[in-house]
């Protein structure tokens, strides 16, 4: 793909977006507006992780895309196929191998480290977007510092449910200032999100851009009295035997059999191989 | 033994194979050419060039080959392919004034300089599937008129203008903004809402429309007048220092009279709507200028009565029909992890509540 | 105590040539009630929206003691502070219930969010405190995690009391707290203010067209007319003996209804 630059995008797109990353990084949590670009993929895609890989890639990177934290979903092998395509970097489906990590709803398990990045996937950016349908309304509550109306949800939860009904994009506070949204990651993955390496958050058809810098403190919201708790299924993974592991469940039989996997292919790909190293 | 389902590769190149066998169709028929899109399909054509806000029709009949006759899809493309395009400047406004009519009615006056020319529209046709068109026959050529249309065609709001009976659109110099290069952000500004307007997809456009006039913050259009033609692009080179036509386009352009305003110090006059479109698009110009007079309530002086073709970032937000079907087919993408976080929690209260119940059974 | 709770000076509001209002000062103290009355088009609703930061005023100052910072004018303030202010030491209950609510919010969760705006963080403890608050403006702890669209009109303005009570403000404005209930729901509402008011020793500026009102509830009372306040005084002393040719119409027209 000779006629087309380094990663598809011009390099005044790149500085476009690599400007609004660095607002992103100077004010972890806020979301900055950036002009999306129509991409070869459809919003609603991944476009706007694809525009903020292919703004901070460059030739020496390796690359791992992962969805559903697997690395051979069919849209993770898309998109790995297009920055093959016109970037042209090496790719791998090592977490620990990779320099840049795109990722659609999971963070990997293996610890990230200060000289990696992880992009992630967004649909909605704004976290108040389901109790405030207007856009306005809401630049203006996190420009106030509103979020009143954020815990009033949760406390409708409770008082519903006895629990806080949110179980994915469970929304955090950064820095004790900005309310974001994490992406749709389960709520067992918001833990991971005080980590080392750099996380950018591209949402394409919304238009916004946010980061947060290394070791940023990202506290999910929660009472005190009702703590937020990282959950997940109370298995251990039927192919690795991790314990600690968010899991897939699978339907094995048309009786409704079914076993628990771990999500994250790779680490449970490295797992099973640890676990037959040691017993040769 | 379970073993985990890898190939998503190799799916999805037997799909995109399956794909091109379904696009080229029974191989015994003939292969449609793009320049047949081209000439014979040009309602097509034009769409996706106004949708996709590229003027190209051999692009765009190309890319409606391809998409197999899936307009948004062959908007998609087109797009796409706009991105990566090198921009070299901007032209200056074209001036529909000039543009050289294939057809131009009013519903406001009987007739006007410049006359009444149907042109080559559906309108008065009856709707009769023609199965002579199946028999693929050569038609007879039109009939030439005696002489030609006027060259000057003056718009009609020109003549409610000198009148002062028609509200004045304000000139500026200032630049309008580019939807394709900044977010879109509110309140927006009329050009910039013209411009989305003007990609926006017909049919969600022509609902908005439709509603208005069905009272939802209904503005009494008439149309003041719809002309079709082809306009000469210029554009400053400055290496020449002076300014050089560099084409022609075709555009649609409807204006509106709508409802008319007063107060107690200004004498009532006439409002405006107006739409723009890029080829022989007539349901879209008109459509267009109806949501954009529904838009300007506030700048008007009207009332916000809460419809939705009034509510800017409603309108504005939906109107984009690639973000929609992205969005909108996203959810076919896998969601099993969220799903079962949600399996998870709902498990959980489920048992919660069960427990929360046998407990006070056994209080009782 | 040196100076006044809220110190009001010439506030005037125009629309084109139009008096909303004009030439408005009055102080107001800790733990005072003050009364503005009038007919509709007399101003006071415009004035009650101008002192509390709703309607931006053509000339004037609201100066009120912040306690961290003395007295300082709200009008210059910016709009963070004006609604951290409002949302602790102010309060505003509106006429119409639905306008002070959130309908799609429970009633515990109604008088909860102020508490959590301000850093309630312990959902027993915001509960616990949304209990008590219902209970004191009589709607039963069953209620809590009903929506106010399941309530009666005089509930609905309770809860809508509560929520802006809970954070113990030190203001309170009042937009016709009783328009529109039955008679005899007004006078039980006019009650609980009455209580309220005393026991938390509350400021407040009650506007209203209902002489009763004013009688039951203020201590001083401004009358105006066409935007211009044409008498004012002690309540009793305004009511039982007025001085303008307006206020005895007013008072007199009073005894018909």
């Amino acid at each position: 793909m000779s006629e087309y630059n380094f990663a598809y995008l011009d390099e005044q797109t790149k500085r476009m977006i690599r400007r609004s990353i660095l607002k992103g990084l100077a004010i972890p949590g806020y979301q900055v507006p950036f002009a999306s670009r129509e991409m070869p993929m459809p919003y609603g895609w991944g476009t706007g992780g694809v525009q903020v890989s292919a703004a901070t890639l460059t030739p020496d990177d390796t690359l791992k895309v992962i969805d559903q934290g697997a690395d051979d979903t069919t849209n993770a092998i898309s998109i790995r196929k297009f920055f093959q395509k016109t970037a042209g970097v090496n790719v791998t489906e090592k977490t620990a191998e990779a320099s840049l990590i795109q990722t659609r709803h999971r963070i990997p398990e293996v610890t990230l480290r200060e000289d990696q990045i992880l992009v992630y996937q967004v649909p909605i950016p704004e976290p108040l977007r389901f109790l405030e349908p207007s856009e306005v309304e809401t630049r203006k509550m996190h420009a106030l510092e509103e979020y009143g109306l954020m815990h009033v949800k949760l406390y409708e939860d409770i008082s519903k449910h006895g629990a806080i009904a949110t179980s994915y994009a469970y929304p955090v506070r950064v820095e004790g200032r900005y309310v974001m949204d994490p992406s749709p990651i389960p709520k067992f993955d918001n833990p991971k999100m005080e980590m080392a390496a750099v996380q950018l958050f591209g949402a394409g058809r919304e238009q916004r851009i946010y980061a947060l810098p290394p070791y940023t403190e990202v506290i999910s919201l929660d009472f005190e009295d009702y703590p937020f708790e990282a959950s997940k299924a109370d298995h251990a993974c039927d192919l690795c035997g991790a314990e600690n592991s968010y899991l897939d469940e699978v339907i094995i039989d048309d009786q409704g059999g079914r076993i628990f996997v771990c999500s994250d292919t790779d680490f449970c790909t490295s797992c099973q191989d640890q676990t037959k190293e040691e017993a040769a | 033994m379970y073993v985990a389902v890898k190939g998503g590769e190799k799916a999805i190149d037997n799909a995109h194979a399956w794909l091109a066998e379904e696009r080229r169709g029974d191989p015994s028929i003939d292969v449609l050419s793009v320049a047949q899109i081209r000439e014979q399909l040009s309602f097509a054509v034009n769409r996706v060039m106004a949708e996709g806000s590229l003027y190209d029709p051999q692009l765009a009949a190309l890319a409606i080959k391809q998409a197999r006759g899936d307009l948004i899809e062959a908007i998609f493309l087109l797009r796409a392919y706009r991105t990566t395009l090198p921009r070299f400047g901007t032209s200056h406004p074209i001036e529909t004034e000039k543009m050289s009519c294939i057809r131009r009615i009013s519903a406001t006056f009987k007739d006007a300089p410049g006359g009444q020319v149907l042109g080559p529209t559906f309108d008065y046709t009856h709707r009769l599937l023609d199965f002579k068109l199946a028999a693929d026959g050569d038609i007879e050529e039109a009939e030439l008129a005696s002489k030609p249309l006027d060259e000057a065609v003056p718009h009609i709001t020109n003549f409610l203008n000198a009148e002062g009976l028609i509200q004045q659109e304000p000139n500026t110099d200032t630049e309008p903004g580019d939807l394709t290069r900044e977010p879109l952000e509110l309140p927006a500004n009329r050009a910039l809402r013209l411009q989305s307007l003007a990609r926006g997809d017909e049919g969600f456009v022509l609902g908005m429309a439709y509603s208005t006039q069905r009272g939802y913050a209904r503005n009494h259009a008439f149309v003041g007048e719809l002309r079709i033609g082809d306009v000469t692009v210029e554009m400053d080179i400055p290496e020449l220092g002076f300014s050089i036509e560099i084409g022609e386009v075709e555009v649609t352009e409807c204006e509106t009279v709508n409802q008319f305003q007063g107060s107690k110090t200004e004498p009532p006059q006439f409002t405006r709507g107006y739409g723009l479109v890029l080829g022989q698009s007539e349901r879209k110009s008109i459509s267009m200028a109806l949501v954009d007079r529904a838009l300007r309530w506030k700048e008007l002086g009207e009332d916000n009565l809460g419809a939705p073709a009034q509510d800017e970032e409603f309108v504005l937000y939906h109107c984009d029909n690639i973000q929609a079907t992205g969005f909108l087919e996203h959810i076919k993408l896998p969601h099993y992890v969220d799903f079962q976080s949600e399996l998870e929690l709902i498990r959980k209260l489920r048992r919660e509540a069960q427990s929360h119940l046998q407990t006070q059974e056994a209080a009782e | 105590m040196t100076q006044p709770l809220l110190d009001v000076r010439g506030i005037a509001k125009f629309y084109g040539a139009r008096i909303g209002c004009a030439d408005v000062s009055f102080d107001l103290w800790p733990g005072e009630v003050m009364g503005i009355v009038g007919e509709s088009g007399s101003g006071k609703s415009t004035l009650l929206n101008c002192i509390a930061g709703h309607l931006e005023p053509d000339a004037g100052e609201v100066f009120f003691d912040t306690r961290v910072d003395g007295m300082k004018d709200t009008l210059l303030m910016s709009e963070p502070e004006r609604r951290m202010l409002s949302r602790t030491d102010w309060a505003f209950v509106h006429q119409h219930a639905r306008d002070g609510l959130r309908m799609s919010v429970s009633a515990g969760g109604n008088v909860g969010e102020r508490l959590m705006a301000v850093g309630a963080r312990h959902y027993g403890d915001i509960r616990a405190r949304a209990i008590d608050w219902l209970g004191r403006v009589e709607i039963s702890e069953s209620r809590i995690d009903d929506r106010p669209t399941a309530f009666s009109g005089g509930m609905q303005q309770r809860l809508q009391i509560a929520r802006n009570l809970v954070t113990g403000p030190r203001l309170v404005f009042m937009d016709e707290p009783t328009g529109g209930l039955d008679v005899s729901v007004q006078a039980r509402l006019l009650d609980l203010l009455r209580s309220l008011v005393r026991e938390m020793g509350l400021s407040a500026i009650i506007v209203t067209h209902d002489l009763a009102v004013v009688r039951l509830l203020a201590d001083r009372l401004m009358v105006m007319k066409d935007g211009h306040v044409v008498e004012a005084g002690l309540t009793d002393q305004v009511l039982d003996d007025p001085q303008h040719a307006y206020t005895q119409l007013l008072v007199s027209s009073v005894l018909q209804d």
